[in-house]
C-alpha cells in the first residue's frame, strides 16, 4: 500500500516562488502524471517527493509516514532521471543490482531480481555491457529496470521519455504502462508532453506557474478542462476561444451567433470548443478559410472567425479551399465557458 | 549531514591552511618591510632599497627581461597552439613534446642552458667546429653583457613557453568549429579568422596567460642565478641576498613588496587592456 | 567553391611545407637542448669538462656515479622525495573537497573564496617563504620536511582545488542523485560512484603537485639548512661545485618531470579549459 500525501507543499528559490501551496492525494497503485510547460514546477514537485530537494513549508506522507524529512535513501521510492543516471564505471548488472547491494541483499535474490527486471525491460542479453556501449534507448531500459529491481512503495520518474527519438518513444510509451501496471507500483511521472500523459496517466495534474491548476483523469481533463489554461495546454490542435457578450438569461451571443449557456451575473465570457468538435453545417459560426493542411486521417483547417484565429479538425473527404468562407457549428454538449477575469470553468 | 553546512564544511581545511600559509605571511611580510624592527611604522626599509645603487639597474633588468620575453612567448605560443589545432596524426606527440618545459624546474632549465653557453659548451663546440671561432669564447662573462642577457632571455623562453601554450589550446578548444565555419561559409581568409574570430575570443585565455606568466617573470630566480650569476642582478635574486647574504629582512621584505606592487599594477593593467565586454563570451 | 579564396596548389603545397618545418624546428628547440643534458650526464666527468664537446653521450656513468656520492646529495634527493611526496598528499586532502564544494554548491562567500584560491595563483608565492622562515622558527618546523611541504602546498592548492572542480563539475550531480535514491548516503554516493570516475584525473592532479614540489627552488633554498632538497643543494652549490655535479643533478631533477608530464598531458588542458570561463 502505498498512498501520498503532499500537504500544503511551497518551494522559494530566493525571492522566486516555484511551488504555491500544493494539495494533492496519490492513491495506492495509482499512475499520476505531472504535465506542464517548462518552469511549472513539476520537476521541482517530483524532487521534493524524492528528497532531492527540501519544501520550503508544507509536509510530503506516503502512508501513514511523514517523510519530507527522511533522506532519499529512508523513503521508499525510486526514480528514473531524465538523462539515465546510468553509473558509467559498472555493467549494466551491476547497476541494476546497486540499490539492491547498497540493501546487503544476499548474492542470489540480487542475481535473481537482477535478471528478473532485465529480462522485464527486454535488456537480459546487456547485462554484461557498459553504459557506453549502449544506445540511449537501452540506457533508458537500464535506468528503469535499476528502479523496478528495488520494489519500491513509489516509482518517480522525471521525463524519461524524453530524450529519445519519436519512434522509440511511442514503443517505449507503450512498454512502460504494461510494465508498470504489473508492477502494481504507485508511480509519478513527469511530462511536457501532453500525448503522454493522455495515454499513460490514471490522473493527471496540470501545474501552472507553481500550481496544480486540475487534477482528473485524462478524459475528464480533456472534456472539462478546470480553467482556460488546461483547455489551451491540453489537446492538439489545442481549444479555440471566443468572446462572448450576454444575451438574456442563459443566452450567449458569440461571433454573431446565439447560443446557450450558462445562467450567471456575467455580462461577458469566453466561449471554447475543441476544433474537432465542429462540423461543417449550412447554420453557424462563420469562417474565412486561410489554410487548408490535409494530414491524411483529417483535415487541419485555419481560419478566421471573427477576426479570431480559429482552428477545425474536418472529416478527411471534406473540400476546402482557402481563401472560402464555410460555415462551422460547434457540437452543443461539447462547448464550454469560461470566466474572462478569473479563467475558471463556468457551468 | 544538513546540506546547508556541507559546504562550508568542505571549504574549511582550503582556507583555514590559506589563512595560515598565505595570509597572515603575507601580512608579516607588510608589517617588516612598513616597520622599523620594532613596532612602529616606517619607510627606513624602502628608502634603503631605493637608495642602494643596485636598485635601478635590478628593477631595469628584471622590467626589460619581461618585456623582451612576454611578447615573444605570447606570438610562440599563439603560433604553436593555432598551429596544434589544425593538427590532425602526430598531434599528441607534438603537443607532448611541447610541453615538456612544463615540469622542469627554472633551476634545470638554468642549468641545461649553461651546458649550452658555458665556455667548454656546446655552442662554443658548434662555433669551433664550423669554423667561426679559433678557440672557445668565454660567452657568460662581464663584457658579454648582451650575451648574458639573450642566454637569461632565450633559457626563459625555452622554459617557460609551454604555460601559456597549455592555456591558449585549452582556450582555443573551447571556441566551437561553428563559429570557423560560418566564417568559411561567408568568404572569410584563415589568416582573417584568426584575428576576427580566435583572438577576440581567447581574450579570457589571453588574459590568464599573460597575467601568470608576467607575474612569473618579475619572479625569475633561479635561471639567473645559474646563467648570470651577479652578472645579471634581478629583483628576486636580489631579495634572495638581502636575505641570506645581508641579513637584513626588512630590507628583504621591502624587496617583496615591490615584486609584488609591480605584479599587481601588471595584473590591473593586463586586465583592462583584455577586459571582455559583458555578453561578449562563448 | 566561391571565387573569395582561391588558393594555387603551388602555394598551398608550399605553405604545408613551411608548416611542418616550422613543427619540426619547434619540436627540435624543445629536445635539443634536453638532448645535451642527457648528453652531459651520461658522460664521463672528464668528458663534461673537455671541448670540444661531442655530440654524443658516451654512455659513461662517471658523471652519474660522482654525482650520487657526493656527499649530501643522496639525502638531498630523499629528502626532495619527502617534501613532494607530502605536499602531493596534503594538497590534494585540502583541495579536493574544496573543489567538491565549489563544484556542486551555490553558498555565501562563494565568490570571496574564489578570489582568494585566484589570489594565491597571482601572488609571487616564494617570497611568503621569508615570513615563514621565521614563524617555523618559533613553531619548531624550520628546516624540516613538514615545513617546507606546507609552503609548497601552498603553492599546490590552487592547481588542486582547480583541477578537481573542473573533474567533479564532469561527473553529472545525477549519478549522485541516482545513487541517493538508490540507498546511499553523500559519503557511500561519493566512494562510490564519483570517487571511481575521477581517479584517474585525482591522481593527475596528484601528480601535477608533485612536480611542483620537486622542482621548487626558493622557497627550499630559504627555509632548509641541513635537510636541503635537491633543488636547494644544487643552488646552493652552483658556484662551487663541479659542473658534471650540475649536469648531473639537472639530468635528476628532470627525468621525473618527464614521466610526470606524460602522465598527466590529458588534465593539463582541461584544468584550464574549465578553470578560463
Amino acid at each position: 500500500m502505498a498512498e501520498i500525501q503532499i500537504k500544503n507543499v511551497e518551494k522559494w528559490f530566493g525571492s522566486y516562488q516555484a511551488l504555491k501551496s500544493i494539495d494533492l492525494t496519490i492513491s495506492d497503485q495509482e499512475f499520476m502524471v505531472l504535465l506542464g510547460a517548462s518552469g511549472c514546477g513539476k520537476t521541482t514537485l517530483l524532487r521534493i517527493i524524492a528528497g532531492l530537494e527540501t519544501a520550503s513549508q508544507g509536509e510530503v506522507w506516503i502512508n501513514d509516514r511523514r517523510i519530507d524529512h527522511l533522506a532519499p535513501k529512508d523513503r521508499g521510492i525510486a526514480m528514473v532521471f531524465q538523462n539515465y543516471a546510468v553509473f558509467p564505471h559498472l555493467t549494466v548488472f551491476e547497476n541494476i543490482g546497486f540499490g539492491l547491494r547498497m540493501q546487503r541483499r544476499p548474492n542470489h535474490e540480487v542475481k535473481a531480481r537482477v535478471e528478473r527486471n532485465a529480462e522485464l525491460m527486454h535488456i537480459e542479453q546487456l547485462l554484461g555491457r557498459y553504459s557506453g556501449e549502449l544506445s540511449g534507448g537501452q540506457r533508458q531500459r537500464v535506468a528503469v529496470a535499476r528502479a523496478l529491481a528495488m520494489e519500491p512503495d513509489v516509482i518517480l520518474m522525471d521525463e524519461p521519455l524524453s530524450n529519445l527519438d519519436a519512434l522509440l518513444r511511442l514503443e517505449m510509451r507503450a512498454e512502460l504502462k504494461g510494465v508498470l501496471a504489473e508492477s502494481k507500483t504507485t508511480a509519478i511521472y513527469v511530462t511536457h508532453d501532453q500525448v503522454e500523459a493522455m495515454s499513460l496517466a490514471d490522473r493527471i495534474s496540470v501545474m501552472h506557474q507553481g500550481r496544480i491548476i486540475q487534477a482528473a483523469d485524462p478524459l475528464s481533463v480533456y472534456r472539462n478542462p478546470a480553467e482556460r489554461f488546461v483547455g489551451s495546454f491540453i489537446g492538439n490542435p489545442p481549444m479555440n476561444f471566443l468572446p462572448a457578450t450576454a444575451e438574456g438569461a442563459g443566452k450567449w451571443r458569440v461571433a454573431g451567433q446565439s447560443y446557450a449557456g450558462p445562467k450567471t451575473e456575467h455580462t461577458a465570457l469566453d466561449f471554447a470548443i475543441r476544433p474537432e468538435d465542429l462540423h461543417p453545417s449550412a447554420t453557424g459560426l462563420t469562417a474565412g478559410v486561410k489554410v487548408v493542411e490535409p494530414l491524411g486521417a483529417h483535415v487541419l483547417v485555419t481560419c478566421a472567425i471573427d477576426g479570431q484565429m480559429f482552428r477545425a479538425v474536418l472529416d478527411s473527404d471534406t473540400e476546402v479551399t482557402p481563401g472560402e468562407t464555410i460555415t462551422l457549428q460547434p457540437n452543443a454538449d461539447r462547448i464550454r465557458w469560461f470566466d474572462p477575469q478569473s479563467q475558471v470553468l463556468v457551468r | 549531514m544538513n546540506a546547508r553546512y556541507l559546504p562550508y564544511v568542505l571549504i574549511t581545511p582550503v582556507a583555514l591552511f590559506l589563512c595560515v600559509f598565505f595570509l597572515y605571511p603575507f601580512f608579516l611580510v607588510a608589517r617588516q618591510a612598513f616597520g622599523d624592527g620594532g613596532s612602529g611604522f616606517s619607510l627606513d626599509n624602502f628608502r634603503d632599497i631605493f637608495g642602494y645603487w643596485k636598485f635601478n639597474t635590478t628593477l631595469t633588468n628584471t622590467l626589460l627581461l619581461a618585456a623582451a620575453v612576454v611578447p615573444v612567448q605570447l606570438a610562440m605560443a599563439l603560433l604553436m597552439a593555432t598551429m596544434v589545432s589544425r593538427m590532425g596524426k602526430g598531434r599528441d606527440l607534438v603537443l607532448y613534446i611541447w610541453t615538456i618545459p612544463l615540469g622542469i624546474s627554472d633551476l634545470a632549465a638554468g642549468i641545461i642552458w649553461l651546458a649550452i653557453f658555458e665556455q667548454s659548451g656546446f655552442l662554443n663546440s658548434m662555433m669551433v667546429g664550423i669554423g667561426a671561432l679559433d678557440r672557445p669564447a668565454n660567452l657568460l662573462t662581464y663584457q658579454n653583457a648582451g650575451l648574458v642577457f639573450l642566454a637569461i632571455a632565450l633559457a626563459e623562453i625555452w622554459r617557460a613557453t609551454a604555460i601559456m601554450l597549455v592555456i591558449l589550446v585549452a582556450g582555443i578548444g573551447l571556441i566551437p568549429k561553428e563559429y570557423y565555419e560560418a566564417a568559411d561559409v561567408f568568404g572569410a581568409s584563415k589568416w582573417k579568422q584568426f584575428w576576427r574570430i580566435t583572438l577576440p575570443l581567447l581574450r579570457p585565455s589571453l588574459q590568464t596567460a599573460l597575467i601568470l606568466r608576467v607575474i612569473m617573470a618579475f619572479e625569475v630566480f633561479a635561471v639567473v642565478a645559474a646563467l648570470g650569476g651577479t652578472l645579471f642582478p634581478v629583483l628576486m635574486g636580489e631579495t634572495y641576498a638581502y636575505q641570506f647574504d645581508l641579513l637584513n629582512s626588512g630590507a628583504a621584505a621591502a624587496m617583496a613588496l615591490v615584486i609584488l606592487g609591480i605584479s599587481i599594477a601588471a595584473t590591473l593593467i593586463i586586465l583592462h587592456a583584455l577586459r571582455v565586454p559583458k555578453g561578449a563570451t562563448i | 567553391m566561391s571565387q573569395v579564396d582561391q588558393v594555387s596548389p603551388n602555394a598551398r603545397k608550399a605553405g604545408r611545407y613551411l608548416y611542418i618545418a616550422t613543427v619540426v624546428f619547434l619540436c627540435a628547440w624543445v629536445l635539443v637542448p634536453l638532448y645535451f643534458l642527457f648528453v652531459n650526464a651520461l658522460s664521463s666527468a672528464e668528458a663534461v669538462n673537455s671541448f670540444p664537446k661531442s655530440a654524443l653521450p658516451e654512455f659513461d656513468l662517471g658523471s652519474l656515479s660522482f654525482f650520487a656520492k657526493f656527499y649530501g646529495i643522496l639525502d638531498a634527493l630523499k629528502n626532495s622525495l619527502i617534501v613532494a611526496t607530502m605536499t602531493m598528499v596534503m594538497s590534494i586532502a585540502i583541495g579536493a573537497p574544496a573543489g567538491y564544494a565549489l563544484s556542486r554548491f551555490e553558498f555565501r562567500g562563494k565568490a570571496t573564496f574564489r578570489l582568494l584560491i585566484l589570489m594565491t595563483r597571482a601572488f609571487p608565492l616564494p617570497l611568503l617563504a621569508l615570513p615563514l622562515a621565521i614563524m617555523f622558527i618559533r613553531t619548531g618546523l624550520d628546516d624540516t620536511a613538514l615545513g617546507l611541504a606546507f609552503v609548497h602546498t601552498t603553492l599546490a592548492i590552487p592547481f588542486a582545488v582547480l583541477i578537481t572542480f573542473s573533474l567533479f563539475s564532469g561527473i553529472p550531480l545525477e549519478l549522485e542523485e541516482a545513487a541517493w535514491t538508490l540507498g546511499c548516503t553523500r559519503l557511500t554516493a561519493f566512494t562510490k560512484v564519483v570517487l571511481p570516475l575521477i581517479l584517474p584525473g585525482i591522481t593527475a592532479s596528484a601528480i601535477f603537485a608533485f612536480v611542483i614540489s620537486w622542482n621548487e627552488v626558493f622557497a627550499a633554498a630559504v627555509l632548509t639548512i641541513e635537510n636541503r632538497t635537491l633543488t636547494a643543494f644544487l643552488l646552493q652549490n652552483l658556484d662551487t661545485a663541479a659542473i658534471h655535479l650540475k649536469f648531473a643533478g639537472g639530468f635528476i631533477l628532470v627525468l621525473p618531470a618527464l614521466i610526470f608530464i606524460f602522465a598527466v598531458r590529458k588534465y593539463l588542458f582541461a584544468m584550464w579549459g574549465i578553470a578560463n570561463r
